[in-house]
Order: structure tokens, then sequence, then C-alpha cells
């Protein structure tokens, strides 16, 4: 995933065209890995969400916790509001917990991970090795490391340079490694951005959440190193509900990426997960998502069901938090990374690329709550449609009261491949006070037959062409990625919009 | 080089006829030059030429080096070494000029089997011949065309075919919009690549660039056909006389 800063700059480059070729063939991850597994027995009740706190060996704080959060979910209904449509998902039909067997017992170190799971993150590209550097040994350019927590289905399977950031006084585990060894952060924080009652998908996740990662920034450190978590759902008919909780305290910086995919398969699986991020005093956390998601196939099936609710608390002053996303997968996702900017001066930005193609179904967007002074959001959305796809950008920028003297900008563009999908803008703006300013700016284009001419008498292929479009639409969505992710996600623009013109 | 016989073509939405029997021979090395009123079918010969969608080609046919391009795909026609400066050049925004180039030039190299240029070398030859056009690193930089001039489009397309070294050169009203200096860049630009072998087609309304480009011979267009060809007096005498007598003699 190397690559010189100067061409992730320039927007796309060759590079992009040749990743293309080199992953021809449409969705790249949808292999499978043979590996014996053990799951919770099959639907929904309280048991069920005692044995999964049991697994974990949780404290009863945390079981008390879920098992509010479950008889709450009871009492909640599937919402409809989105501009997506699937068939009425059977909660008492899929699996909550499935766990590699090598995993029962818990791996001391990454050398004892059952060799099948350290092979799967390698076919997915993803090092779960600790480069042994030599002392005052500087990584060579280019080569910034990445740690890694490795989630396959419903555990953890591994976090690699746990040591070398805890010498930085960075704490980046599991959550359930976290809710056992750090039960005061955890008791802290979870569940104070996104409440258990907030929806009801979220509210599933608090009963059920098996797995995900935990990141504490102390104050005034610099994270080492970019935090990644990488998501894979590999059983059959198992939902992943994932938790992350990042901190970030005072004066702090961290850098987080989160990557993920799922095997083909004909019957669709879901996937419900909540983040919560906290950016106290002087704070900043940048973090960005590549979904990969297995999207289905050309007629609409299979493919994951991704609903998810991902919130972030400026609550310090002066704190701020930078959301990005490169959803190319799902069958259907329902995604609304948002910020609560409470601090004075905070500020809260949402680059999004989405891309629908085929039969997907995208409704994702933003909520910037303005609620400290002086605070500022700003929005750029890319939505492209292809297919038969439908792709739905929803926002709400709401600014309060207290929130004087403060902005928003919001730039939403949608571009359409072809005449069967459909773009749709659904923008709310609450303006309470009368010293902020809201702009917003949206456009609606096609994929221009000249442009692509161009491009082809210039000797470019066809999807080439339309690759080096789309990125040049994408471009400034594609910036604010870090490297490691640029180049991988130039390529999934490409590899998501294959079979989309001609 | 080029052979293009009876070429007829209209368009494919509508019954329109564009082009009624186009012929010319254009040998390896020559430049020929096309005139003819507002309306002939110039830039559509052209862009059939290259594969652009949209026209239907009802009879005859073209071949460059014996090998018949009506059957390519754009890129294949390119790749093969056909290019064509465009009267209109397209913005692409957010693409980069120099990522455009490269990825033109290597794409290129990749349908001919050739080895990818090095982004080091790309980058040395890129940018003297920008130089030589007066096109400064920022123009290079800049999304596609966007934002650009008229005049600055047009020196972009002779940059993209000074980088893309075509053996068929078909340029489109590249002069027009041209201030003095810039048309004279461009005529330096187009002489640099005359080697004997590479070949021209070069459309114009204006005598001026043929005093830059010495055509070797000069074609007349009207209302889908090549009326009269001659020599490069053959311009001169429609800039003097326009096209009355000369339609009037063919009628
Ligand atoms: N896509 C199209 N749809 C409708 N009419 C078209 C189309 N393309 C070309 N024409 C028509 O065909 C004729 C020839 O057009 P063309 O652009 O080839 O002329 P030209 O000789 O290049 O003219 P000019 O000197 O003004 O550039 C014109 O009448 C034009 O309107
Ligand atoms: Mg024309």
């Amino acid at each position: 995933m190397a690559m010189d800063d100067v061409q992730v700059k320039d927007g796309v480059d060759a590079e992009t065209v040749e990743a293309v070729k080199a992953l021809s063939g449409a969705y790249k991850y949808g292999w499978n890995t043979e590996i014996e597994m053990e799951y919770a027995p099959k639907g929904l009740s309280e048991d069920i969400v005692r044995l999964i706190s049991s697994k974990n060996d949780e404290p009863e704080w945390m079981l008390d916790w879920r098992l509010a959060a479950y008889r709450r979910w009871l009492e909640l209904i599937e919402p409809d509001w989105a501009m997506v449509d699937y068939p009425k998902i059977d909660f008492q039909d899929q699996y909550y917990y499935a766990r590699p067997k090598s995993m029962e017992e818990k791996p001391k170190s990454l050398d004892d991970v059952d060799p099948k799971l350290l092979e799967t993150y390698k076919k997915l590209g993803i090092p779960l090795k600790e480069q042994a550097l030599l002392a005052g040994v500087e990584a060579p350019e280019g080569e910034r490391r990445v740690a890694v927590d490795a989630v396959f289905d419903s555990v953890s399977v591994g976090t690699t340079f746990q040591a070398e950031l805890m010498k930085a006084g960075v704490i980046f585990c599991s959550i359930s490694e976290a809710i056992r060894e750090h039960p005061e952060l955890v008791r802290k924080y979870l569940g104070t951005v996104v409440p258990v009652s907030d929806n009801y998908y979220a509210t599933l996740n608090c009963a059920v959440f098996s797995d995900g990662s935990f990141v504490y920034i102390p104050p005034g450190v610099r994270c080492p190193m970019e935090l990644s978590t990488y998501f894979r759902i590999n059983a059959e008919n198992t939902g992943q509900f994932e938790r992350t909780l990042i901190i970030a305290d005072k004066e702090s910086y961290v850098s987080y990426l989160e990557g993920c995919t799922a095997p083909q398969r004909d019957i669709a699986q879901l996937h419900a997960a909540v983040v919560e991020l906290i950016a106290l005093d002087d704070a900043e956390i940048k973090y960005s998502t590549v979904q990969n998601w297995y999207p289905g196939d050309e007629n609409g099936k299979g493919g994951i069901y991704n609903f998810v609710t991902k919130r972030a608390d400026c609550r310090g002053d002066r704190s701020k938090v930078m959301w990005t996303q490169v959803e190319t997968g799902s069958a259907v996702t329902w995604k609304y990374p948002s910020c609560v900017l409470r601090g004075n001066d905070s500020q809260g930005e949402f680059y999004s690329i989405a891309i629908a193609n085929n039969m997907q179904q995208a409704d994702t967007g933003t909520k910037m709550v303005h609620l400290g002074k002086n605070t500022k959001s700003r929005i750029v959305s890319k939505g492209i449609s292809a297919g038969k796809a439908q792709n739905t950008y929803r926002g709400l920028v709401s600014m309060h009261p207290k929130a004087k003297n403060s902005r928003n900008f919001t730039q939403c563009d949608s571009l359409l491949i072809g005449d069967k999908c459909g773009a749709h803008t659904v923008p709310y703006i609450e303006v309470k006070n009368n010293s902020s300013r809201v702009e917003h700016e949206a456009t609606t284009s096609k994929v221009d037959d000249d442009q692509l001419f161009y491009c082809r008498s210039r000797g470019m292929g066809e999807e080439d062409a339309v690759a080096l479009v789309v990125n040049g639409f994408c471009k400034e969505v594609l910036q604010a990625l870090p490297m490691e992710f640029a180049m991988e996600a130039q390529a999934l623009v490409a590899i998501s919009l294959e079979g989309s013109v001609g | 080089m080029l052979e293009i016989k009876n070429l007829c073509v209209q368009l494919e939405e509508e019954d329109k006829k564009i082009l009624r029997g186009v012929n010319l021979s254009l040998e390896a090395g020559k430049v020929h030059a096309i005139m003819g009123p507002n309306g002939s079918g110039k830039s559509t010969l052209s862009y059939v030429l290259s594969g652009k969608g949209g026209y239907e080609v009802t009879e005859g046919s073209a071949h460059l080096e014996g090998n018949d391009i009506l059957e390519m795909e754009p890129e294949e026609r390119a790749a093969a070494g056909l290019f064509l400066a465009f009267q209109y050049p397209v913005e692409i925004p957010g693409v980069g000029n120099m990522t455009f180039l490269r990825t033109a030039v290597n794409s290129q190299r990749k349908l001919r089997g050739e080895p990818e240029m090095s982004a080091g070398e790309f980058l040395k030859v890129v940018r003297a011949k920008a130089k030589d056009l007066k096109i400064d690193a920022d123009m290079l930089k800049r999304p596609v065309n966007v934002g650009f001039s008229g005049g600055e489009k047009k020196r972009n397309e002779i940059l993209q075919m000074a980088m893309l070294e075509p053996k068929m050169c078909i340029l489109d009203e590249t002069d027009s919009g041209l201030d003095v200096d810039a048309m004279k860049l461009v005529a330096q630009g187009v002489n640099a690549l005359r080697d004997g072998k590479r070949t021209f087609l070069v459309i114009t309304h204006y005598q001026r660039l043929l005093d830059h480009i010495k055509p070797d011979v000069v074609h007349i267009m009207a209302a889908g056909r090549i009326i009269k060809s001659g020599g490069p007096e053959l311009a001169l005498e429609v800039e003097n006389n326009g096209y009355a007598d000369l339609l009037e003699e063919t009628a």
C-alpha cells in the first residue's frame, strides 16, 4: 500500500488504472476461509446475550448493561425512513456469535494465533506481523507502520504493536480486552456518545456486540503510528456486531483506519456496528473507513446489510474530528457518521465517497450538531450511482441557540453512470440562532460521453476512462484519506464500477 | 499512411447524411490541409476516423497503414498511431493534466505491448516538451483543460500530440483562437514533429497557419465531399475569393 506523496496529491494516476487491471474480476475478497467454528445457538434471546457476555469473561456491570439494552430493543421497531428496500430481517434466523475453535484459548501473542487465521489476513493484504526493526533504524520511507486489530467474525484474533504503543501510553486493544483490563475507562465513556436507546440497530448492538476495538490516547500524546481495525465476516448466517470506542484525551492526536470485507455468499448478512469517538479539549481524531463488504451479485442476491451508527462527540473546546469514508461495498448501506460539536470552537468534518453499482442501495450522509460557540463543520459528499443502484445523501446541519457564530459548509455532488440509476439529496438544515451561517451546494451530473471519448482517443480503455473521470470527481475526498488508504481507495473506486459502462 | 475511400456517414439518431463519399489518400510524411465552409463535415470526418460514437458509417472504408480502423475501438486507433487534436478540447475536473498525459502514454504503450515509461523519464520528457510550447508547470498540474484559455487548450493538445508521438496527426482548427505568437508556437510544435514519415491532416479556415505549416496538398470540402484538391495555391485562392467560385465550378 506504500506510495509516494506526489502521486496521491495528483488525485488519480496511472497506478490506479494499473491496479484496476491487476484486480480485474469483480469482488476480490469473496473467498472463504475453511476453519472450524464454534457458534452460539441460532436466534436471539436473553440467554444468548448472557452467553456472549460470558464468552468474553465480562464483569457483572457489562452484562447488566447488555440485558437492559436487550429489553429496550424488544420494545423498538425497525426504522423505515431510509430510502432503502430489503426483505424483512428474521432476527431469529441467524447466529449472533461465531468464533474460530482455535480462539477458545486466547492466544498469548500473535505467534500463537491459528496459522489459518494469519493466512487469511495475509491473503487480504493486512500485515499482522510487526516488522522486526533494528533499534535506532527508521522505517524505510513510504513504509509507515500501521498497528492492526484484526476482528474475525465475533472475535478479535490479535492486535499488533501493543507493547510499542503502550510505551507512549496509548492503549490499543480489542473492546473485550478493554472491558476486562480497563473497566474504569470503558464505564466512563461507553454509551455516552451513542446512548443505548439511540436507534434500533444501535440498541441491538449494545445487547449483542461481541468484539471490536478500543483506543485511548493519553493527554498530550500524538499517537506514534496509524491505528487500524480490519473486520472480516467469514461465517455464514452470522451477524457481525462490533463496537469501537476511541477516546482522545486533552491535546492528543490519533488517526484511525477501518477496513472491512466478507466472502461472496447468496444469503444476505447483517452487520450492525456502533462507533463512538470522544475528543476532549484540543484533541483531534481522524477516522477513515474503506468499506468494501460484499455488495451482492448483479441481480441483488446476497451481500451485507450494513446498518451502522457512528458518532463523534467533540466534547472538549477546540477539539476536532474528521470522518472520511469510501463506501463501495454492501448490498444496503445505512450509515451517518456524525459530529456533536459540544465544545466551543470545535470542528467537525465529513468527507464521503459512496458508490452504488448494480442493485446496491446506499443511504448515507452525516449529522453536524452545533452546540458550542464558534463551531465549524464541513461536509463534502460525492455520490456515484451506476447500474440500477440508488444512492441517497441524507444530512442534517443543526445550529442550536447557544452555538453562536457557527459555520457550516456543505458540498454535495452526485454523478450518474447510465440512466437506470438514481441519486437523491436530502439535506435538513435547522438554524436556531441568527449569528450562524449555513451554506449548501449540490450538483448532479452524468458521466459525460465527450469526456470518455476524449480519454479513449488518447489510448485509454473504456473502463479506465470511467475510472479516471470518477476518480477526478472524487478527488477532494481521496485527498482527505491517509496515504495508506488512498491507493487502495482509488483502485476500489475503479473496481466497484466495473461493468457499469458498455 | 491513411486511405479513405467513398466514406459515407450519417447520424445514428436521425436520418441525416453528413459525409457523402469522401476520398482521401495521404502518403506517409506528407501534410494535407482541408478547408471548407462551416458545417461541411470536416470535424465529423475527424471524429469518425477517431471512433466517436453517434455516427453510422453507411458506406466506404478507412485504412491506417493497411489496417481497417473503422473496426477498431477508439483506444486501439490511438495505439495504432492516430491522433486528433480536438477543435473543442474537453475539460476533465479533478484529473491532473500530468496524470492524464502519463496515463495516456502508458495505456498506449501497454496496448502495443511496449514497456511503460517510468515516472522519472516521463517527467523529464514532459517538462522539455512543455517548455517548447511555453506551457508552465502550473498548467501541467491543473486539471485537464479546466479553466484553460482557448489558446492554452490548443497548446495543450499539441503537447499531448508531442508526448504520444502518433504516426497520423489530425488537427481540427488548432489555429482558431490563437494569438499570433501562440500560432507560431503551435506551428513550430507541429514542424518539430515532421520527420519525413509522420503524416498530418490539418483542418483550417485560414491561410495564416499554412504559412507556417507548408502543406503538400490542399483539399476543399463542401457538403460532405472533397470537391477539389490542389497545391498550396488552392488555399490562397480560397483566402482571396472565398468558396463561392469553387462551389459554382463543381455544382
Ligand atoms: N451529433 C450531431 N447532431 C446533429 N448534427 C450534427 C452532429 N454532428 C454534426 N452535425 C451536423 O453535421 C454538419 C457537419 O458538421 P461538422 O462539425 O463536421 O462541420 P465542420 O465542417 O467541422 O464545420 P466548422 O467549420 O464550423 O467547424 C453540420 O451541419 C452539423 O450541424
Ligand atoms: Mg469543425
